[in-house]
């Protein structure tokens, strides 16, 4: 049964993915109309923009190019680089460690906390301090990740200098060392994730908290703490982890201003200066990663929540 | 709202959905809070030209990176120029280009989202799918790809947040569709002989209008998210002009000595996006409490 369901999710994940390569084919190889005369300038001689044209292939039909590039991509072919005449993949697989770094911080350090403001807001529902956390957070996730580090860098790296300024650590630096270069710009993306948790998991509590079963565990006497424990906090996380999901969908937009601006070469700096150079094959290799990425995250929460909740487990939803 | 309707001192019954509306609107601190912040920067774009002190754009090489004082309230950027007078000029574009990408998105949404909740079917499934698809994708990342391929100016920001907002807002405009399709006005227009068009545009829209207009406002505040941060990395608004974001970029690599360059330009861009979050919320409350 849970096998079923999660192939179904896989297969849906795929579909997605199909009608992602196409858009994102369109996107780098359409708009532009002339792809050399985008990457060449307009000042560039008419035979060399046709030369260059025939080179890289976009003088074909649109489907034979199309099927060129998606059935490489698939093999893991992604592609050459017309700013640095190599090969995209081996870019596209350092950058994305980086920026899978970077993000594995962010998420450890919002994901307690968002789920820690969300019960503690559940717990005083209708009060003055839960409206006050709700509406903290749903600010929080509306300013911009570049002010957020512009305030964040003004606090700790100029006025208090605690942490460095940008996440370009000396060569050679252990794995403590990287993680300190790493909190100044984790901390954006921990503000703006920080209200979509804390809203999810408050919503989950507040109606585990008023479910029959945590009733009956007051009832039959359990302590207060046993009951948030194993009723209503097992029950808060399971839409918890999907909203995770999502957000790692979310988060590549995040990382192409915050590496941009903290000097951090991950996957958000490379599409970022992909675009900058009009170097399309590394912007379209670039941007189905991260779709690529996002669809995988999908089907893990689904795995998650399937193992996480009883009546999947037991083969009865 | 209907002890909020009794407090105000009619009975309930005799007041109307409006008025109660109002009433509670009224009543929302959130709502006034950022109805007051949105107003005061929006008098700042209309008349910023005249409101601002000194001229936003004069260089002045004999007052470079001065420090707030009583003749530059906010200090002065590299060349000189005056940067209180720089930030009350800067809500001009953005609350240009934000806007006007809202409403494309709404307007083209409301549309996309009441052909698809009227007719379902094979339309529904295939909009569907590609909305998904959309939505694997961050908008800042749909907008570089776009923006790289057919060039920056304000026009192609509006159009292309325009274009990625309409699948979103057309998702929630289907869903009040197909809610609003199975009432029994929709097929007493059907049974008088009513077109599709009729049915959809006259009898359905006014009621799903409100649905629309909470939905502009949220996708407003994301839109200024996103002209704000694609100003900042480039890919939007374009000097000369006075805009936050670009004044941002401009001045970050001075941070360390010179913190009044991006403090202020910072603190107006967050002040703006969280008044109209404040708005949504009032909003929310008020049509959905």
């Amino acid at each position: 049964m849970i096998l079923k369901f999660l192939m179904k999710r896989a297969l849906l994940s795929l579909i997605t993915l199909g009608i992602l390569s196409v858009v994102v084919f369109l996107g780098g190889q359409l708009l532009p109309g002339d792809v050399g005369r985008a990457v060449l300038g307009p000042l560039a001689d008419a035979r060399a923009v046709a030369v260059f044209n025939h080179q890289v292939g976009v003088d074909r039909p649109l489907p034979v190019q199309y099927w060129d590039w998606i059935i490489h991509f698939v093999s893991g072919d992604m592609g050459r680089s017309f700013t640095f005449r190599a090969p995209v993949a081996p870019f596209i697989g350092a950058a994305l460690a980086n920026s899978v770094k970077l993000a594995s911080l962010a998420f450890v350090l919002v994901v307690p906390l968002g789920i820690a403001g969300g019960v503690w807001a559940a717990r005083r529902a209708g009060r003055p301090s839960d409206r006050g956390m709700v509406l903290l957070g749903q600010s929080l996730g509306v300013v911009p990740e570049f002010i957020s580090s512009i305030v964040l860098i003004l606090i700790f790296g100029v006025w208090l200098r605690w942490l460095p300024m940008s996440a370009d650590w000396p060569e050679g630096a252990g794995p403590l060392t990287q993680v300190r270069y790493l909190i100044l710009p984790a901390l954006p993306l921990v503000l703006v994730f920080f209200g979509y948790i804390a809203r999810v998991a408050r919503v989950g509590t507040i109606e585990a908290l008023d479910a029959d079963y945590t009733r009956t565990a007051i009832l039959k006497g359990l302590s207060m703490a046993a009951v948030m424990r194993r009723h209503v906090l097992r029950n808060a996380l399971l839409p918890t982890i999907t909203v995770v999901a999502s957000l790692v969908g979310y988060l590549a937009g995040g990382l192409v201003v915050i590496e941009t601006l903290f000097h951090y070469r991950g996957i958000g700096a490379l599409i970022y200066s992909a675009a900058r150079t009009k170097d399309f094959p590394m912007l379209e290799a670039g941007v189905l990663t991260v779709g690529v990425v996002y669809a995988l995250a999908s089907v893990l929460a689904d795995l998650l929540s399937a193992a996480l909740n009883p009546r999947m487990r037991a083969g009865r939803a | 709202m209907t002890a909020a309707a009794a407090r105000g001192g009619a009975p309930p019954a005799v007041q109307s959905l409006a008025r109660e509306r109002l009433h509670a609107a009224l009543r929302s601190a959130t709502l006034l809070i950022g109805l007051a912040i949105l107003a005061f920067w929006s008098l700042c774009a209309l008349f910023g030209a005249r409101l601002a002190p000194q001229d936003p754009y004069a260089d002045n090489l004999l007052a470079t990176l001065a420090a707030p004082s009583a003749a530059h309230w906010f200090g002065t950027d590299q060349l000189g120029r005056d940067i209180f007078s720089r930030v009350i000029m800067g809500a001009r574009d953005i609350l240009i280009v934000a806007p006007l990408a809202t409403l494309l998105g709404t307007v083209a949404g409301t549309a996309l989202g009441l052909c698809v909740g009227y007719f379902k079917g094979a339309l529904d499934d295939v909009v569907s799918r590609i909305i998904e698809a959309l939505q694997a994708l961050p908008l800042v990342i749909v907008a570089l790809l776009a923006l790289a391929a057919v060039g920056t100016s304000n026009a192609t920001v509006v159009l292309v947040i325009g274009f990625v907002f309409t699948p979103l807002i057309a998702r929630t405009i289907r869903a009040a569709v197909l809610v609003e399709s199975d009432m029994d006005y929709v097929a007493a227009a059907r049974l008088r002989g009513d077109g599709p068009l009729a049915i959809m545009f006259i009898e359905i829209l006014p009621n799903v209008l409100p649905i629309a207009a909470v939905e502009m406002t949220v996708r407003l505040g994301y839109a200024i998210f996103f002209v704000a941060s694609l100003s900042f990395i480039g890919f939007g608004i374009q000097p000369p002009s006075a805009d936050w974001g670009i004044a941002i970029a401009e001045n970050y690599s001075l941070i360390g000595s010179y913190w009044w360059t991006v403090l202020f330009d910072a603190a107006a861009t967050a002040s703006l996006v969280i008044g109209v979050n404040l708005v949504t919320d009032g909003l929310q409350s008020v049509f959905d409490p």
